[in-house]
């Protein structure tokens, strides 16, 4: 076991992008109440990829809508530091009428960026998940991979402009994009994600409920506790290779076992 | 067999990224078929399809099956739609219709959308008025055109009251069940992207929903079509200027019924046409850069 393996707390980053204190969130009320997340911490440095990990029904999915303001916490705060996060969803949700370059382009509009910066800054990002050649095609008429790939391109296009001029952090929430996908092609997109991620330095929170990947990608991983949720466990999981990688995911793995047994009991 | 680490050199990213995208993109199946083809399998079934009805018309004439004045000849019909093309009339007709027609329906659209929108979107308006304009739907407009003719007097406006009143619920129906049928994924995509109300539904909503608002201006036009040859038939009046209704029920005032069928065959040209020269090339556009060209 690595050093910095299996240490219940890890030490504070400098500087925040994400803060999350005390997070509460229940659907419904009265008796069919159900609480998703109970009292939910957790701190995100500026350019830090966090891998939340969790069995099916820990939050974790909550826990990335209430970041991403799709949803509010019943009680507890989350500050964000960041531009508006860039979001992406399991399916890639592209707009089926418009094309990859416009579905690209849209966030640009919305945010009332000139015609000309949109033109550039659409190339830009295809360039960026190497789609250089498919901007005028329709999403039908595009692999999964690469629709997911457009999806990203769309998310950063959402993200990356500076609000009142100021030059804000900026922020990446996946939720299980790469799920849906066959195994060559997800092998392809993480790699390809640690590039993007690298290249414009932005913080990721990233959900997903495969030990591997969340080891693969991640700098930090979060262990979820399920229904309800919480934080079990982080471990620090940046720049493992070789037999510490694979021990890294026998020892996240043996945790999440015992955490999900657990449920079998109740 | 050769050791498994490192027996060959490790691929550029960019290529493998490359070689999955050629691999794994939707081959479209090849649509190349003639265009003599299609119009042969698009267009010969219905013509074969009229012929025989003729051919059976003829035979039931010569049979001498009803009296004349039931069932006229074929070539009578056919006279009396030639006469009143040569003579300018139906040119006259069809145009006092279509334009009033279309004029009210494109007074339905305007008044429609916004309707359907605040259905679709404004839960307390959905509760109050949904269910009316679901029941208005399935009220046939000639119930109408009574009260119609007592407000307003044989005038152009009992018209075009009855024509809204018969259009208006299937443009705002098919305009919600649009908005329903939207994937939820979608507006949310929409509020992360950073949408506001307005935005989104410009942006979203209403691009999403097209397919079935689409649908809803169909029935609507058609809907806007009968309920105008309805009222045209029931209140007639120099004030209205002749469309086809008042043409055709001149055919039942003169007990002529090749005058009656010709006009019935008027009637459905139009009908036929707009949808055929509209309706459907704006469907199929719209579907297809969908990638639903499916069923068209």
């Amino acid at each position: 076991m690595t050093a910095t393996l299996g240490r219940p707390g890890v030490e504070p980053a400098t500087g925040r992008a994400v803060r999350l204190s005390g997070v509460h969130k229940t659907f419904g009320q009265g008796d069919d109440a159900v609480t998703a997340l109970a009292g939910v911490d957790l701190d995100v440095a500026p350019g830090e990829f966090v891998c939340l990990l969790g069995a099916s029904g820990c939050g974790k999915t909550t826990l990335l809508n209430l970041i991403a303001n799709l949803d509010r916490p019943t009680a507890g705060d989350i500050e964000l530091t960041t531009s508006r996060p860039a979001v992406m969803f399991q399916e890639a949700a592209l707009m089926p009428w418009l094309t990859a370059a416009a579905n690209v382009e849209l966030p640009l509009k919305l945010a009332g960026v000139g015609r000309a910066e949109r033109k550039t800054r659409t190339g830009e990002l295809l360039e960026l998940v190497r789609l250089s050649g498919a901007g005028a095609k329709r999403p039908h008429e595009l692999s999964g991979g690469m629709r997911q790939r457009v999806a990203l391109a769309r998310a950063l296009a959402s993200a990356t402009h500076t609000e009142n001029g100021e030059e804000r952090p900026s922020l990446l929430l996946m939720d299980e994009p790469f799920s849906a996908l066959d195994a060559i092609t997800r092998d392809v997109l993480q790699a390809e994600l640690m590039r993007i991620w690298e290249a414009t330095g932005s913080a990721v929170v990233f959900v997903t409920h495969d030990v591997r990947e969340a080891v693969r990608l991640g700098q930090r991983v979060v262990l979820l506790s399920s229904r309800p949720g919480r934080v079990v466990q982080q471990w620090r999981v940046d720049g493992l290779a070789g037999q510490d990688e694979v021990n890294a995911v026998d020892v996240i793995n043996r945790r999440l076992r015992e955490v999900i047994s657990s449920h079998a009991a109740a | 067999m050769p050791p498994l680490e490192s027996s060959t050199a490790e691929p550029d990213a960019a290529a493998v990224e490359a070689g999955l995208d050629a691999l794994d993109t939707p081959v479209r199946p090849a649509d190349k078929k003639s265009g003599w083809r299609r119009f042969v399998r698009s267009v010969l079934p219905p013509v074969a399809f009229l012929v025989l009805v003729i051919v059976i018309w003829q035979a039931l004439w010569a049979a001498a099956f009803w009296p004349e004045y039931q069932l006229p000849a074929p070539i009578a019909v056919w006279r009396e739609l030639w006469s009143q093309f040569t003579n300018g009339d139906a040119f006259g007709f069809v145009w006092t219709s279509v334009h009033r027609a279309v004029l009210g329906f494109l007074i339905a659209i305007v008044i429609a959308t916004p309707l359907g929108l605040l259905v679709a979107k404004v839960k307390l308006v959905r509760a109050g008025i949904g269910p009316f304009l679901s029941g208005l739907q399935s009220l046939p407009s000639v119930a109408w055109v009574p009260a119609a003719v007592l407000w307003f007097g044989v005038e152009p406006a009992a018209m075009y009251v009855v024509l809204l009143l018969g259009s208006v619920p299937s443009i705002a129906n098919g305009l919600v069940a649009g908005i329903d049928q939207i994937p939820p994924i979608l507006p949310r995509v929409g509020k992360v992207l950073g949408a506001g109300r307005l935005a989104a539904a410009r942006h979203i909503l209403l691009p999403a929903a097209l397919p079935g608002y689409l649908a809803g201006l169909k029935q609507g036009w058609a809907f806007s079509w009968r309920s105008l040859m309805a009222a045209e038939i029931i209140a007639s009046s120099p004030l209205l200027g002749k469309g086809l209704g008042a043409y055709l029920d001149d055919g039942r005032f003169l007990n002529d019924m090749s005058t009656v069928i010709a006009a019935i065959f008027l009637i459905l040209l139009v009908g036929v046409g707009i949808e055929l020269l509209v309706f459907r090339p704006l469907e199929r556009a719209v579907l297809r850069a969908r990638g639903l060209s499916g069923a068209l």
